[in-house]
Order: structure tokens, then sequence, then C-alpha cells
């Protein structure tokens, strides 16, 4: 039984090591290509898939917590329609920061394996620690996920209300200040800021 | 049998105990509503469309010395609960000088035996139960209150008169 495995694990190990002995080039060529294709294709869908704000509403964690906080918030609903789900802000658009975003949050699977979050009191004894983990990414990458929307080369700061351009034109024009300084809290609950420069 | 009957006898008077409410709520002309809902109990009136905060960053004058100055800016979202206080992340005594905006009075910072204590008093702390926005709306009632200072005016001039 167990010879006649090895045997054919060795047939297998023949073509591998030399596959243009076994097969024509034209073959592995085409091949190659279409396995190459339904990789990166199925590869890129199941990314997309998980970059939906069904998936991440699809745990009770996000759904109970965050999701209800964002409902009464300008980003949710607001007069023209235009809405931000929860990977417009929390993954960058970019290829390979969402790749390095996206290896990170095998943590938050962690997270959802063993409980973290999964009561309301655990949520809000964490609350403090998870907002400051998206205020120190947004902080280092210069708010990028707020600027995909909200680009300040066409913001105009008259139809902005005086405190707002008054700020907007002094502490953001010149780099000093970026976005999620001042607009903390905008989406969600803060949580107790002691302590947190600006409060 | 008798039963029956008097279950029938019983729906019959309250099926017509309450046509005759409906009717006199139908009946009822809306000015004579003497209450600011103006539709009767049994119907549900269509709300007003909402008004806009004004929010022109511009000190509004007092009506009166001890009035608590209004606030003349959006405060849509801000968070006043027991772990942060969005208004004082300008108003505080520390922030004035990033944000420009007026320090909360000192009385702020006093509790009733008018000690001073280092942070706001927690019967301060809720910042809307006396600070409001104020809207572009119509005035429901006319407001006839009159300003001190043009009653001192009337009462100086009417004296020099005599």
């Amino acid at each position: 039984m167990i010879a006649k495995l090895l045997s054919s694990l060795q047939k297998v190990w023949t073509v591998l090591r030399k596959p243009s002995v076994h097969y024509s080039l034209g073959f592995l060529t085409l091949g190659g290509f279409v396995a190459g294709v339904i990789f990166w294709g199925g590869f890129n869908t199941a990314l997309e898939a998980t970059n939906q704000e069904a998936f991440c509403i699809s745990c009770h964690e996000m759904e109970n917590n965050v999701y209800e906080e964002l409902k009464t918030t300008i980003h949710f609903t607001n007069r023209s329609g235009v809405r931000a789900t929860c990977p417009d802000c929390h993954v960058p658009h970019n290829w390979t920061d969402k790749i390095a975003r996206k290896m990170q949050a095998s943590k938050e699977v962690w997270g959802k394996i063993f409980g973290t979050i999964n009561t309301r009191d655990k949520f809000e004894a964490k609350r403090r620690e998870l907002a400051e983990h998206e205020w120190t990414r947004l902080k280092a990458n210069d708010s990028l996920e707020c600027r995909n929307c909200h680009n300040f080369d066409y913001m105009d700061f008259t139809r902005q209300s005086p405190r707002a351009a008054n700020m907007h034109s002094t502490s953001l024009a010149s780099g000093e200040k970026t976005c999620i300084d001042c607009h903390k809290g905008i989406a969600h609950h803060l949580p107790d800021m002691k302590g947190v420069e600006g409060f | 049998m008798k039963t029956v009957k008097l279950v029938t006898l019983a729906a019959m008077v309250s099926l017509t105990v309450g046509v005759t409410f409906t009717a006199q709520s139908a009946s009822v002309p809306d000015e004579k509503i003497a209450t600011l809902r103006e539709t009767p109990l049994n119907v549900e009136p269509t709300p007003p469309a909402m008004q806009k905060v004004r929010n022109t960053d511009i000190k509004e004058v007092r009506n009166y010395p001890m009035q608590p100055p209004v606030i003349p800016h959006k405060i849509d979202g801000y968070q006043i609960d027991l772990k942060v206080n969005k208004c004082m992340s300008c108003h505080a005594r520390k922030r004035t000088g990033d944000s420009q905006a007026p320090m909360v009075s000192v009385t702020h910072y006093m509790d009733r035996e008018n000690n001073f204590l280092a942070e706001l008093s927690p019967r301060r702390y809720f910042c809307t139960q006396c600070h409001v926005p104020q809207l572009d709306a119509k005035l429901l009632v006319e407001n006839d209150f009159v300003d001190m200072d043009h009653l001192i005016n009337a009462d100086t001039n009417t004296n020099n008169k005599h």
C-alpha cells in the first residue's frame, strides 16, 4: 500500500522536476498563463469579498457596536446620499498597503475566534486601545483614507464656516496638522479621552 | 343563550360609543384645539421641515447679563458624556490658544461653595443644559421681551422731563 503510494509520488516528482520532458513547451506556457489568470483573479475576488461592508458587519462585534454608531453620523446619511462604507476609511485603497493591512487583520481573526470583544463591556474596555490603533495609522499616512475623498486642493474655503476655513487654511495647509488630529470620533463614539492631545 | 345576547349587546354599545367618538374627533375644527399639536390626538401630523442651525461663528449679543451665551455654530454629533466632552476640546482653558475660542467662564470651574477646581465642575459639565445653538426659525409666539438697557433709558428720559 505504502510502496504503491510512494511509487505514484515518485512519478509526480519526476514530472514536476522536468515538466518540459513530459509536456510540450506550448502546453506549459499556455497552461501556466491560464492557471495564473485563474489564481490571480480568484485571489483578488476573495480579497474584494472581504473588503465589503456586508463582510465587516457579518460579525456582531462590528454590527452592534461600530456600525450602529456610524449610522447616526454624516458619513452614513446626508443630503446628497454619498456614503462611506467601512473599508473606505479602514482599508488602504492602494494595493500593496491593502495587502499589508489585510495581513495585520489576521489579528482580528484571532480576536474573533477567542471573543476578545464579543460583549459590549469587553468592547468598551478595549475602545481606547482600538481607537488609538486607528489614530496612529491615520496619523502615519497623513490621513490618506480621509483624503481619498476630501482632497485639500479642491477645498473651497469660502464655502466653509469661518472657524473651519481658519483652521484648514493654516494648520492643515502648512502640513503641521492632519485630518485625524482634529477630527477624531467623527464616525464612531470616542473613548475616554484623558491625556489625548487636543482634549 | 343569555350570555351570547349579553355579549352582542356589549359589542353593539361599544361600537356605538366608538363611532360617536370618531365622529366627534373629526368634527372638532383645528383652530379649536388649544394645543401646539394642532391635530386631533388620533392623527399623526406631518412634522415640520427641520430648521438650519445658524453657523456664523460670530458671537451673539446676550439679552441680559446672566444669559448663558448661545452657541454660534453647529454642534452636530458633539459627544458630551462621561468619557469625553467635545465642547471642551476648544473651550477649555488650555485649548483656547489653539482654537481661539472663548474660554468657558471661570464660574464653570467653581463648585457651589465657590471653591475653584482644577477641572470643570460636574454641575457645569453638560454644556447643552444651558448653551444652545440657534435656528433661523420663524417665531411661533411673538416675543415681547424688552432689554433692561431700553427700560433704564426710558426711565431716565421720563425722569429728565419732570
